[in-house]
């Protein structure tokens, strides 16, 4: 009973916890350039201004299920994300079905972005699918490292054998190194947010959505920003024993993202792609080797 | 009935309230103004704080920026952008030019006065405007919109034709 009430509120805490990482990056980089800053619930009031539009423009019906497949399938992911003591949906899906749903929203981002048949939407959305290719490789590597080093592929059972500061990122460096690129590439910030780019194509996927749809398109991206920091907190910082401790390291993810974030300038798409394929690869290939000759 | 008419207002009043922290700007820079701008936006003025973004496409936008002179070949744009912007929408006139023509007064390619062809909400006075003043007018309309007189898409629509007409006989559409 209470681990399918837990199920239905976590979407509701994943998005505020995402809310709350957002608007704590936009403060800190403010803090980096020297200014104030907006405050930290911007983000929030960014999504009720936008779903409070009197009108909005439609380009057909797959431009208005993008969004909606695209919050949908972030709702989904998080379900398969294990939070500590809960298992939620992971007895039904490990790591291996994670990397496949955690695709499907910007499949469905890019499907509804397709419709509204501006050259710069379909130039991001093959940005955005070139990128992923990029990325997902060093990310399945670093990922099956530890399938290899546990012998499970259960997210849930990773998050309990790291306990204890038995964390992968002190035990694994070199895998986790990799899956923080792979992690960093998927969050789409500089170097590699050659996929919304203002100054190239004018935020790529999104160029026409505007009002309630791009609010949607907000909350799925703050619901994706918990995502991939949970992800990287089970797989090398050992998950946590109760709910603090983890938005905390979290919270230690972002800090450490955003640090890179507002210092870099931007890869073109190429480039992004023949980076994530050397080094991030290599590194996670010689993580690997490492467990295989090692042992656990 | 009252009721319900009462919850209606105080819905929209708090909602205003919440609007006046996130705009995001469309700002159109075909005029010196735009100069003006990035120490608005950077480490200095920091308009940030205010939730007063800089976007790039009409569609996400709430404020136009239309920063300075308008000739009757970009006039053209103008109208195609500002109509594609989802309402509420608002325009800030920035610049002595957006008023009566500024130094372009005796120019036979300028369009003199805005607001005969789009609703301006907020002019920002100046030849250059400074980022203080900018800010200024930015702060103008978070009153405004905060008071809900910011009606400036309204107006258009209600008198589209009037509009309609005065651009029609700059462009000759």
């Amino acid at each position: 009973m209470v681990e399918k009430l837990v199920l239905i509120l976590t979407p509701i805490f994943a998005f505020f916890v995402g809310i709350f990482l957002e608007g704590f990056k936009r403060k800190m980089v403010a803090r980096i350039h020297r200014r104030y800053g907006p405050p930290l619930h911007q983000p929030l009031l960014d999504i009720i201004k936008l779903l409070s539009k009197k009108e909005n423009i439609s380009h057909g019906v797959m431009f208005d299920l993008g969004p909606v497949i695209f919050v949908g399938a972030s709702i989904l992911t998080v379900l398969f994300l294990p939070l500590p003591h809960f298992k939620q949906l992971t007895p039904y899906g490990d790591l291996i079905a994670f990397l496949y749903i955690m695709v499907i929203g910007s499949l469905g981002m890019a499907l509804g972005a397709g419709e509204s048949g501006n050259p710069n939407a379909s130039i991001g959305i093959a940005r955005a699918l070139t990128l992923m290719l990029g990325y997902e490789l060093p990310l399945i590597i670093a990922g099956n490292t530890l399938v290899v080093r546990y012998g499970t592929t259960d997210l849930y059972k990773f998050m309990t054998l790291q306990s204890g500061f038995n964390w992968n990122l002190f035990l694994l460096p070199l895998t986790a190194i990799a899956g923080f690129i792979a992690t960093y590439g998927a969050m789409g910030e500089h170097p590699f947010d050659t996929v919304v780019a203002p100054q190239e194509v004018a935020t790529g996927p999104m160029v026409e959505y505007g009002g309630k749809h791009l609010g949607l398109l907000m909350i799925g991206h703050a619901i994706q920003v918990y995502i991939e920091t949970a992800f990287f907190t089970i797989l090398f910082l050992g998950g946590a024993s109760n709910i603090f401790t983890f938005i905390l390291k979290q919270l230690g993810v972002i800090i450490v993202m955003t640090l890179f974030d507002t210092v870099f300038p931007r890869f073109r798409i190429e480039n992004a792609v023949r980076y994530f394929w050397r080094w991030p690869t290599l590194i996670a290939l010689l993580g690997l080797l490492i467990v295989y000759i090692g042992g656990k | 009935m009252e009721l319900q008419e009462t919850l209606e207002e105080g819905y929209v009043e708090i909602l205003d309230h919440l609007r006046k922290r996130s705009l995001w700007m469309l700002h159109y820079c075909t005029a010196c103004g735009a100069v003006e701008l990035p120490p608005t936006i950077t480490s200095r003025f920091d308009a940030e704080r205010f939730g007063i973004a800089p976007f790039v496409t009409s569609r996400q936008s709430d404020i136009l920026l239309v920063t300075g002179y308008i000739n009757i070949k970009t006039l053209k744009r103008l109208v195609t952008v500002y109509e594609q912007m989802l309402p509420p929408k608002y325009v800030i006139g920035f610049g002595s030019c957006t008023i009566n023509g500024g130094i372009y007064w005796d120019s036979y390619a300028v369009v003199k006065r805005l607001d005969l062809y789009l609703p301006v909400d907020v002019y920002i006075a100046g030849c250059m405007p400074t980022p203080m003043a900018v800010l200024e007018g930015f702060r103008t309309l978070m009153k405004l919109i905060d008071e809900g007189k910011a009606n400036g898409w309204r107006k258009y629509i209600e008198n589209y034709d009037y509009y309609k007409a005065n651009q029609r006989k700059v462009l000759k559409w």
